[in-house]
Order: structure tokens, then C-alpha cells, then sequence
């Protein structure tokens, strides 16, 4: 398979103007490739660099030291900025602070304008992605009288209509109710499902992780585990010393195994768990 | 609620006026207040008048609207009809006199005629922000500015449009916002009610320093979600609406001309 995405020893300093010798690295020497079409969750506590990451795999920052490649381009490069951003699409945490105009299908609009498309062309863009979110139907509303669900649908909208190959999702849930949180996470599985967008979802809820392809833990600007989520989850230690919660299936088969019942630990769903539960009661 | 504000006054209805394309409507509101402007007696000022009323009736928005309209100005209105009311070319015949001033028959006609010309002034001027969404309004904006582009100010329209859109988008957000902070501070024991002038206006520090810092914040993120979106300060930039005139824009612009046409002639009596 090939990488939409390649990140070789990159390291991002925030430095302070006024005293030079004082930086913070938030991420130092990762190197790490995105798979064309995978679904990758990243996880990690507040300051563990994932968001810096995040913004650098669209060029949004650029690494202080190493570099990243987006489908073989080099993101410092000026001349393919615009391309670059096309290329990998960036959805936000707060859907108010994305949406640009007061009427939705204006706002989706918004990107394929700015990349001079033809009316026509910007037209049926706008109804395939918002038919693509599932919010045809809102198309003339006003963002302030959706919900955070639906405004946070718009945004990601927003940045299919100008067809990227990838999505780089910054804890887009992190300001949704339970219901919104899980009409995104739907929307970005099917989104990868069926229309084979590469995404890359960052959070630090651990249930998102669950149907994802890969994940990655970051802490302290490093990668310090990657793995399929069923691998990640057994390591209910490593989680909880960064600071992350996992998901309560794993946490109670964990308790579990540590008091003497031998159950598999390698199951993530609410179904699969009782299922094994179910098994070990039998078979004692 | 504060929240169900929005800017503009538009007023949602099915009507010719509502469809008109808005870059026409807003030249023909200039035409029809300069002819307003230019009617000379008191059979042109009627004709105008009976014009306005047919286009209000058009606009299928209800009469107690306009009204509603009028009445923010009525101090000014009031204060022109008296100012002018003293007006006298010395020709007239006094009517009667108040202190020094006096009052004529032809200061008073004076009166009357400023006073409805402003009116008819609010009137077809309430017609196009009743009638137009504020979007519509910014597009045929920036349409009717754009060759300003040839004398140099190539990125200044886009740019102002630029801000009146994210201005329309944002002011709702604000409000929010400016709500929920102040519910803060009053459940932390702040007095917005009570006090002096000087009082009150020192109780909304609190709430304008926060919404401050919090609006820099916001405008930082839309920066970078904007250049995500692949912005580059509106360079190539096409539109999805594109403004196209109508068989009835034409009719629209047709029935003003008459108009015009109308108040020279009378003019000429």
C-alpha cells in the first residue's frame, strides 16, 4: 500500500519571541506514515502534541526540523500550498469558529469557490457532500440554529466538497453532546467506508478508537505505542500512566483477569464482552 | 431572546419585490430617491406618493411594519416640519405668530411637503432591507462595487465583502456569547440593573473584556480554518450564486423609468 502521508523525523518547537532560549517541543523526532484509505485514530491527553501534529500534516505548521510529505510533496514548499491543503482536509474543534457564512450550502460552497471552480461544478459539489453528511435538507438554514452535530457535519461538508484525499479530524467531538459525538463518528466511518477517504482522527475518547484501522498513542510529542485498537486496549496500564481512560469493556475484563478470572481481554464491543463473559461462565 | 436577532430586518414573503434581483433593486432605489427628490410640486410629490404606496402594497410586507420604521425617526421629522414651517419668502400671507416667528401659508406648505418627502424617503428605503436577505444584499454589493477593481482597489471589495458576510455570520455567535457571560457575572453577584449611569456602564467591563479576548481567539480560528479551506484572499475566487437579471427585473426597472418619466413631465406643469 502506499502513504497519503509521510512524516520523517519532524520535530516542532513553539519558541517564545521574547526569551529565545525558552522552547517548548511539542513534538520531537516522529517519524510516522498514514496508509492511503486507512482510518487512524490518534490518541493522547491535553499537551501531548497531537493537535500540533495534526496541523502539521496539512502544512498548517511547519516543522521546525523534518519533513513532511503529503502524496510526495513537500509540505514547506510555497508554490504547492493551496494543493497541499486540498489535498488533506482539516476539520476543527469548535464548529462555530469554521463556518464562514450565515446560510449552509454558501458555506460548503466556500472552498470549491476559492479553488475557482465552475458554478455549476461548485453546485453539484455542495449537494454531493452535503448529501454525503446527511444534511441535504438543512441546506438553506442558518448554522446558528443547528445543533453542535449538525453545525460539526457542515464543517466536515465544508471540506469534502473540495474532494480531499485525506481528513485530519482535530477532536471534533470534544464540544458535541453524546449524540452529536456519535453522529460524527458515523459520519467519518462512512466517509471512509464508502467513499475511501484516508482519515486521521485525533481525540481523547477512547470509544472512537474502537472501529479505527490503527491507533496511535502519543505523550510527551512521541509516539509511544501503535497498534491495531484491540492490541492498544490490552495495555490497560500503558493508557492509564498517559493519563487516558479505556473503554469500560476493557476496563472490567482487566479487573477481571487481575482477581482470577481468565477471560480474554482482547475484545472491545459491549456484545463481544458479554459474549466472552458468557463463555467463561460456562465453561467453569 | 437576545439570540433570535439577526441583522438586517428582513421580512420573509412571496412577492415580485422579493424575487427582484438585488442588484437592481438597490440602483432603482437610488433612481426612485433622487426622483422623489426632484419632484418640484405638489402634483409630482402626489404622483410620488401613490408610486411608493404601489410598491409597498407589491411587497406584500404589512403596512404596520413600515410604520414601525417611521417611528424611529419622528423626532427629526417633527423637528424639520417645524423648522420649516417659520420659512417665509415674504411674498406669502402671514397666518398667525408665535413670539417672533411667524407662521405663512406657504411656510406651512413648506411643512407639509419636507415632511412627506422624508416619509416617502423611509418608506422605499425600508422596501429594499425588508424585502432583501443581508446575503443578497452583500453579493450585489460587491457585484455593483466591483469595477472599483480597475482604479486600484483590486482586493478592497472583495475584501469588505469578505467582512460583511463573516460579520452577518458572527453577529448571532456574539450575542450568544455576550449572554452567557453576562448570566456568568450576574451569578458571581454583578448589579447590571441598578445604580448610576456611571455605575452601569462600569458593570460592563466584566462582559466586554471577556468577550473581547474570546473574539481575537475566534478570529484566530477562523484564520486558520479559512486557509484550510484553501483561502488566499479571494485571488481566482468564483461563485457558486451567480446573480442573473430575470424577464421581471426588467419589468421592475420598466415600471420606475416610468416613474421618472412620470415626475418630469409633471414637472413641467
Amino acid at each position: 500500500m502506499d502513504n497519503i502521508i509521510e512524516l520523517k523525523n519532524v520535530s516542532y518547537e513553539y519558541s517564545n519571541a521574547d526569551e529565545e532560549d525558552i522552547a517548548y517541543t511539542a513534538v520531537s523526532n516522529l517519524s510516522l506514515n498514514i496508509e492511503r484509505g486507512s482510518f487512524t485514530v490518534i490518541l493522547g491527553h491535553n499537551g501531548s502534541g497531537k493537535s500540533t501534529l495534526a496541523k502539521m500534516l496539512n502544512g498548517l505548521y511547519k516543522p521546525t526540523k523534518g519533513d513532511v510529505l503529503v502524496d510526495g510533496i513537500n509540505t514547506k514548499t510555497e508554490e504547492t500550498e493551496i494543493e497541499v491543503k486540498r489535498k488533506v482536509g482539516m476539520v476543527f474543534q469548535n464548529p462555530d469558529n469554521q463556518l464562514i457564512s450565515s446560510i449552509v450550502e454558501e458555506d460548503v460552497a466556500f472552498g470549491p469557490e476559492n479553488l475557482g471552480l465552475d458554478p455549476k461544478e461548485i453546485r453539484k459539489r455542495v449537494d454531493e457532500s452535503l448529501k454525503a453528511v446527511g444534511m441535504y435538507e438543512f441546506k438553506n438554514s442558518t448554522p446558528h440554529h443547528l445543533s453542535g452535530g449538525q453545525k460539526q457535519r457542515i464543517a466536515i461538508a465544508g471540506m469534502i466538497a473540495l474532494r480531499p484525499d485525506c481528513l485530519i479530524l482535530d477532536e471534533p467531538t470534544a464540544m458535541l453532546d453524546p449524540k452529536g459525538r456519535a453522529e460524527i463518528v458515523d459520519t467519518v466511518m462512512k466517509l471512509n467506508k464508502e467513499k475511501g477517504i484516508t482519515v486521521v482522527l485525533i481525540t481523547h475518547y477512547m470509544e472512537e478508537a474502537e472501529n479505527a484501522d490503527r491507533v496511535i498513542v502519543m505523550n510527551d510529542g512521541v509516539i509511544i505505542a501503535d497498534g491495531t485498537p484491540k492490541e492498544i486496549f490490552k495495555n490497560v496500564e500503558m493508557l492509564k500512566d498517559v493519563g487516558l481512560d479505556v473503554p469500560q469493556t476493557t476496563e472490567l475484563l482487566y479487573a477481571l483477569n487481575k482477581n482470577g478470572m481468565a477471560v480474554p481481554t482482547n475484545v472491545l464491543s459491549v456484545e463481544e464482552t458479554a459474549q466472552v463473559i458468557a463463555n467463561y461462565l460456562e465453561e467453569k | 431572546m437576545l439570540k433570535d436577532i439577526t441583522f438586517g430586518q428582513y421580512y420573509s414573503a412571496n412577492s415580485p419585490i422579493h424575487r427582484a434581483d438585488p442588484r437592481m433593486k438597490i440602483v432603482l432605489l437610488i433612481t426612485a430617491i433622487v426622483f422623489i427628490f426632484l419632484s418640484k410640486n405638489m402634483y409630482a410629490l402626489l404622483f410620488s406618493c401613490v408610486f411608493v404606496l404601489a410598491v409597498l402594497l407589491i411587497s406584500k410586507v404589512p403596512f404596520k411594519i413600515y410604520l414601525k420604521n417611521l417611528k424611529a425617526i419622528l423626532p427629526i421629522l417633527i423637528f424639520t416640519a417645524i423648522i420649516n414651517m417659520f420659512y417665509s419668502d415674504g411674498t406669502a400671507n402671514k397666518l398667525f405668530s408665535i413670539w417672533k416667528l411667524t407662521v405663512t401659508d406657504a411656510g406651512l406648505y413648506r411643512a407639509v411637503f419636507m415632511a412627506t418627502r422624508i416619509i416617502l424617503l423611509i418608506f422605499i428605503s425600508s422596501v429594499l432591507t425588508y424585502t432583501t436577505t443581508p446575503n443578497d444584499l452583500t453579493d450585489a454589493l460587491e457585484k455593483l462595487l466591483s469595477p472599483l477593481k480597475y482604479i486600484g482597489l483590486k482586493t478592497a471589495v472583495h475584501t469588505l465583502a469578505m467582512m460583511m458576510t463573516i460579520a452577518l455570520r458572527f453577529i448571532p455567535t456574539l450575542v450568544e456569547e455576550a449572554e452567557k457571560i453576562m448570566n456568568a457575572q450576574k451569578a458571581r453577584g454583578a448589579d447590571f440593573e441598578n445604580g448610576s449611569l456611571k455605575d452601569r456602564a462600569k458593570a460592563l467591563i466584566p462582559i466586554l473584556i471577556p468577550l473581547l479576548i474570546s473574539s481575537v481567539r475566534r478570529a484566530y480560528e477562523l484564520a486558520e480554518a479559512m486557509e484550510c479551506r484553501c483561502y488566499n484572499g479571494g485571488e481566482g475566487k468564483t461563485r457558486m450564486k451567480q446573480l442573473r437579471l430575470k424577464p421581471m427585473d426588467y419589468v421592475i426597472c420598466f415600471i420606475t423609468v416610468l416613474f421618472c418619466v412620470g415626475i418630469i413631465l409633471i414637472n413641467l406643469i
